[in-house]
């Protein structure tokens, strides 16, 4: 069990390793995760229906619907 | 506050067309590209020729850079549905959810684990085990397609569910109805065949440019040789998946029918347009909305109907109704619409005052197992988004983008069938690398072939409005109450975010283009 998984991991490790193009493209994808989920996420989106119940949200659905 | 509420659903809405442009700028190419390498790779396992490998390394280091850039991208859509679109995420999750889930845990993961053995695998794994792993991640990648195109064809169709009033959510009955609809196989297929062309085109288009500045010519032809007969292939797929698409829109969505082909009076033996100018704003002048139009005799009924004969209803059919061709009014919708939104209100003023009577009878209007339900639900619920219209007008979507769009789809999807036919036939008789006009108009064609793709899904998506899903919820009523000033400020920053990375992918795709293939054809292996 164990020496296949330090194989999967050395297999992994090795691959990013000797990426060439991939150490920017794994930049840009780190850089992109970050604005999107640390910085737009939560200073721009509050998610209005998140931590209510589902009779809660039911409730504040079905207001909007027929206001 | 109205004008607030306006303006958060427009910004909402600019905010996601803009998102899901920019999604599929990276989506086709790696549906397509993927397969493509599958196959190069193929070649070079039944060969063991070096010069495949080298090849099928090439091509697999430019699908992971497209693949690198665009990843996340379509997980920001999946989070303003929450944010943006709250309403609709609560009011239909249940179903829409589904799929997106199963795209999540199955496509997804697939792609991810295969695509790591793709890139770091040569020499580690057998090439068997290597082979199949690039397989596995093309039809990982167009399973992961296919879950999100049944989302998407649910919007247009909404079939296989039934309404909880207490939970106030439609719920699915059928998964095998909504995976099976008319409108998602016609989708999947339309859509994933005609990311294979665009690929083919892609491959085309790269290759073509080193004929012309006379480097890697070997690899250029022969992978012109499999892109251009894959492309014609499946563009000639694409074409008859569109024709059947169009029968069944004519059938489910039959107001963008008519937008898109600017018919305003319907009538049997209805022509089909190819070209022609929209009367200015899109409104109709003497019972005509396109001038200097040229007409093919009845293809529009036999298209739409497979009768050349048959009735195609126009716009001011749908809208004023025609009891000759069983059409109600739109104001009739309208008023229906109106009741089972008023039931709706009637059953939430009775919860809160706790008028358990009340609430029992409307609970019974609303099921489908008694008699009096399944009549209530036919002839009122079925017209629910129609309640919120406030006139018949507003069903009419943008007039001529749809038109333009079909027309700038179609006529690039002809063209390239002839383009891709004439560059295999001219490549296989080595007569290709001297026609340097054409070399060059396949190189244009890459950009063409992203202009076609994304003209199909204005024309899908602004066919639909006004509804966010088809009859049941207009985007009006769909959309988050929350500060536009937050979806605007962010819509310019997903501008910028999004054009820096495309800018970014652009730039390495060329830097790598022009670099070419690692080493000679008996070198070690390329490295991503």
């Amino acid at each position: 069990m164990f020496p296949m998984i330090r194989r999967i991991v050395r297999f992994y490790a090795e691959g990013f390793r000797s990426m060439t193009v991939g150490r920017t493209l794994w930049a840009i994808i780190l850089v992109k995760l970050f604005v999107l989920f640390a910085v737009l996420r939560l200073f721009f989106f509050p998610d209005l229906l998140a931590g209510k119940s589902d009779g809660e949200r039911a409730a504040c659905v079905l207001e909007e619907l027929t206001k | 506050m109205i004008s607030d509420y306006l303006q958060t659903v427009d910004w909402s809405r600019a905010q996601f067309a803009l998102t899901a442009i920019y999604h599929w700028l990276f989506v086709p190419l790696t549906l397509g590209l993927s397969v493509l390498v599958a196959i190069m790779e193929t070649r070079y396992y039944r060969t063991g020729d070096p010069f495949w490998r080298r090849t099928t390394r090439f091509w697999m280091r430019l699908f992971g850079i497209n693949f690198a850039i665009g990843v996340a991208t379509g997980i920001i859509l999946e989070f303003e549905f929450g944010t943006n679109w709250s309403n609709y995420s609560h009011f239909v999750g249940d179903i829409f959810g589904a799929p997106l889930a199963v795209e999540g845990i199955m496509a997804f993961f697939m792609e991810s684990t295969f695509i790591a053995v793709m890139f770091f695998g040569w020499d580690k794994v057998s090439r068997g085990f290597h082979l199949a792993s690039t397989w596995l991640t093309a039809v990982g990648a167009n399973l992961s397609a296919l879950w999100i195109l049944v989302a998407n064809a649910w919007m247009q169709h909404p079939v296989g569910c039934t309404f909880n009033l207490q939970t106030v959510r439609n719920e699915m009955t059928s998964f095998g109805d909504v995976v099976l609809s008319p409108v998602a196989v016609n989708k999947f297929f339309h859509t994933v065949t005609s990311s294979f062309t665009l690929a083919a085109l892609f491959v085309v288009g790269v290759s073509a440019w080193y004929l012309l500045r006379r480097r890697e010519e070997k690899m250029a032809r022969r992978s012109i040789a499999i892109a251009s007969a894959f492309g014609f292939v499946f563009a000639l797929i694409t074409a008859a998946t569109g024709d059947r698409s169009g029968a069944v829109v004519a059938r489910v969505q039959p107001m963008k029918l008519a937008a898109m082909e600017g018919l305003y009076e319907g009538g049997q033996g209805a022509p089909l347009t190819v070209i022609g100018l929209v009367q200015p704003g899109g409104r109709a002048v003497n019972g005509e909305l396109v001038r200097y139009k040229v007409d093919i005799p009845k293809m529009l009924s036999l298209m739409s109907f497979r009768d050349p004969d048959a009735y195609v209803p126009g716009i001011r059919d749908l809208l004023a109704g025609n009891p000759e061709q069983g059409i109600m009014p739109a104001a009739e919708k309208m008023e229906r619409g109106r009741v089972a939104v008023g039931e709706l209100a009637r059953y939430r003023a009775a919860r809160d005052e706790g008028d358990l009577a009340a609430q029992a009878e409307i609970e019974r209007k609303f099921d489908p197992a008694t008699p009096e339900g399944e009549e209530f639900l036919r002839e009122y619920f079925a017209y629910f988004g129609y309640g919120y219209l406030d006139r018949p007008e507003q069903l009419v979507p943008d007039v001529p983008l749809l038109f333009y769009s079909f027309r700038v789809m179609v006529g690039a999807g002809t063209f390239f069938i002839l383009l891709l036919a004439a560059v295999w036939w001219l490549n296989r008789r080595d007569r290709l690398a001297g026609k340097r006009w054409l070399l060059w108009l396949c190189v244009w064609m890459i950009p063409a072939a992203y202009l076609a793709s994304q003209a199909g899904w204005v024309l899908a998506e602004v066919g639909r409005q006004p509804w966010a899903i088809q009859d049941m919820m207009p985007v009006g009523v769909a959309a988050s109450k929350i500060p536009s000033g937050s979806v605007s400020v962010t819509f310019f920053l997903f501008l910028v975010l999004f054009t820096a990375l495309f800018a970014a992918e652009i730039s390495i795709l060329l830097r790598q283009i022009k670099l070419g293939p690692e080493g000679d054809e008996q070198s070690g292996p390329e490295k991503l």
